[in-house]
């Protein structure tokens, strides 16, 4: 038990947390961004597989390694748009689509993959962000490995918090994405075009769910595996209810998540005698908890999942 | 120094499969038999890379012809089975762990063509063959070398699933290391996926931080944990030395040639397919094999590991198959 409380302790536990955060917290953000807008999607899971896929593979074609994160968000905005038509002017079901949309584009991805790249023994390899060295700053005792010791993208994940909190919050493209969210007949009233935000908005947040993606491949491994992404954009899905669709609680959310994840890998391994399961099944369900406690108070934006016809009372 | 290993595994390789269907053919001289592989994973996975490895080594000797489709969903397997068996394919390959009832269905409705299915449970009837996973010989004379190696003398593992192949792999890799290490400590974490590479790495890493200074690394991405901490780790299935150089000192080579010249050369003889073929996978068969190093490992640790595998290939050492789920 001691053992267990020691592990609190370790800055590799830490620095662990922030490393399995970052791809929740691009994602999350993503999901928020969209859905602050009033659309659901479902898609995250298979544009994080593109993320993961376009940006490794740009890379591996000769890209330095921000132009890779550059095209994954691309791919991932083009996603979106694909999504963001089908929803938005053509307001089919956000469910259906964004299942559609993941089927289609985690398939996309690994025929892409198999057509450009010759596969050996194992996926071939790019080399990857590495983990930052600040000097002075990384060897701080326990502060350094955690806070300046991570790879450049997580850096960029948080920025993205920041980023996206103050454009929500306090600008005018925010009211609007938000008013989007909440009453778009309210945003045409204004002479705003709440088709058009709702466009702009699913495919800045796709962008942002590929960015997650491609962190699998371009810093937290340096291969593509069709199957990799693994559930996180499910997970990040719940974490914007848990989130009640704000970014700063997103961030813990994905943090929470995180810690409850590198905290069960190493308790396998002190902690016997208790089925691995139970420690695999930790995030998920103390998630849960945290969500069915947070989320009576969530304020769920209005408009989520009606789609917009103008002049539709 | 990765190069000599490679190639010597290619070479073993090649040679077991060039070598046993010549006797075969020699025996019974008979055109090619036809082939269909369906596999429920990319071929590029591991393990089934090593099959389709070995089934196209085996098509460019004139073996077999070999045809294959991949990714084929549990859903949709049955279907894949039948539409080979109608296209008169001689030999249905595949893998039966998630759809063992209705593979089984399929091989009845077809019992001139002869099934051999990697499969959780026992052969059936004439004509469905089975075969099990078997490279823990290999994995118990990489715990040999370990245990010789290790300064901490903690050992970790990282598996996906504890299912009976996993397990019995993760144990005697154990073994082999008491054997040599009597006070060794294991550690061992299981990720809940065959394919999340991040998560295995955090498991590598997690173990490394409790002492573990070698780590066996049932599942990809573990190397690159001790290769972020500089600690050494050992592959399976395939070999991993190319990807992680200074990393990675040996594999627990699985090798399917031999499974493939056994049960083509039953589909010659007309003999009954419908039996366990797991026995082909074993290292006196040349189904598995420890290809390491040798700059890697420490001269004085390499005389007891060979002094076994010559046990092993004799037949006087069995290496012990504990299916239970390692702590």
């Amino acid at each position: 038990m001691t053992e267990a409380l020691e592990l609190l302790t370790s800055a590799s536990l830490w620095a662990a947390v922030l490393r399995i955060a970052t791809p929740l917290i691009f994602g999350v953000l993503g999901a928020l961004l969209c859905e602050r807008a009033g659309v659901l999607n479902l898609g995250i899971e298979g544009i994080m597989t593109m993320g993961a896929m376009v940006g490794w593979l740009a890379v591996f074609l000769g890209a330095d390694l921000w132009t890779g994160l550059l095209i994954a968000a691309m791919a991932g905005a083009l996603m979106g748009l694909l999504h963001a038509t089908l929803t938005v002017p053509l307001g089919l079901s956000q469910h259906v689509s964004g299942l559609g949309i993941t089927l289609f584009a985690s398939a996309l991805s690994y025929y892409l993959y198999r057509l450009i790249v010759e596969v050996g023994q194992t996926p071939p390899t790019i080399e990857p962000f590495r983990p930052l060295d600040l000097g002075p700053l990384t060897d701080i005792p326990f502060f350094g490995p955690v806070l300046f010791g991570q790879a450049a993208p997580t850096y960029l994940a948080l920025l993205a918090v920041a980023i996206l909190a103050y454009v929500l919050a306090r600008t005018p493209l925010g009211l609007a994405i938000r008013m989007t969210g909440e009453n778009p007949h309210a945003v045409e009233a204004q002479g705003l075009n709440p088709i058009r935000i709702r466009i702009f908005a699913v495919m800045a947040g796709s962008a942002l769910m590929a960015l997650g993606g491609a962190f699998l491949t371009t810093a937290a491994f340096n291969s593509f595996f069709p199957e990799m992404v693994q559930g996180r954009g499910w997970i990040c899905i719940a974490l914007v209810v848990f989130a009640s669709w704000r970014p700063g609680k997103a961030l813990l959310g994905a943090l929470l998540f995180a810690f409850f994840d590198a905290y069960q890998l190493r308790l396998q391994t002190v902690v016997d005698g208790v089925p691995y399961q139970l420690f695999l099944m930790a995030p998920y369900l103390l998630s849960i908890l945290a969500l069915v406690l947070v989320a009576r108070r969530a304020e769920v934006p209005e408009a989520l999942m009606a789609p917009y016809r103008r002049g539709e009372r | 120094m990765t190069f000599k290993t490679t190639r010597r595994t290619l070479m073993m390789g090649a040679a077991a499969t060039l070598a046993l269907p010549t006797y075969i053919r020699r025996a019974n001289a008979q055109t090619a038999i036809r082939v269909a592989g369906v596999h429920a994973s990319p071929v590029e996975n591991a393990w089934n890379s090593r099959i389709h490895l070995a089934m196209q080594e085996a098509a460019a000797s004139g073996l077999i012809e070999y045809e294959f489709s991949e990714g084929v969903a549990a859903t949709d397997y049955p279907r894949a089975m039948r539409e080979y068996a109608e296209g008169g394919a001689q030999l249905i390959w595949g893998e039966s762990y998630a759809v063992e009832r209705e593979a089984r269905e399929v091989a009845a409705d077809y019992p001139e063509t002869a099934f051999l299915m990697g499969s959780s449970g026992g052969p059936e009837g004439e004509n469905f063959g089975v075969f099990g996973t078997r490279n823990h010989e290999a994995a118990y004379l990489a715990g040999m070398l370990a245990g010789g190696m290790s300064e901490t003398g903690v050992f970790g593992s990282v598996g996906g699933y504890p299912i009976p192949e996993v397990n019995l792999l993760i144990n005697a890799f154990r073994m082999g290391v008491t054997e040599v290490n009597p006070d060794a400590t294991f550690l061992n974490g299981f990720i809940g996926a065959w394919f999340d590479p991040a998560r295995a790495q955090e498991m590598a890493i997690a173990q490394i931080d409790q002492g573990a200074d070698i780590l066996f690394g049932e599942r990809i991405g573990t190397a690159d944990g001790a290769q972020a901490r500089g600690v050494k780790a050992i592959g399976s299935l395939i070999d991993y030395t190319p990807r992680y150089p200074d990393t990675v000192f040996a594999n627990a080579i699985w090798n399917y040639g031999p499974t493939i010249a056994a049960i083509v050369a039953d589909v010659q003889a007309g003999n009954p397919v419908g039996r366990d073929y797991t026995e082909y996978s074993f290292m006196a068969y040349g189904g598995n094999e420890l290809i390491y190093v040798p700059e890697m490992v420490p001269a004085e640790v390499v005389p007891a590991m060979e002094a076994k595998k010559a046990m092993i290939e004799a037949g006087e050492f069995e290496v012990p198959i504990d299916a239970d789920e390692p702590a």
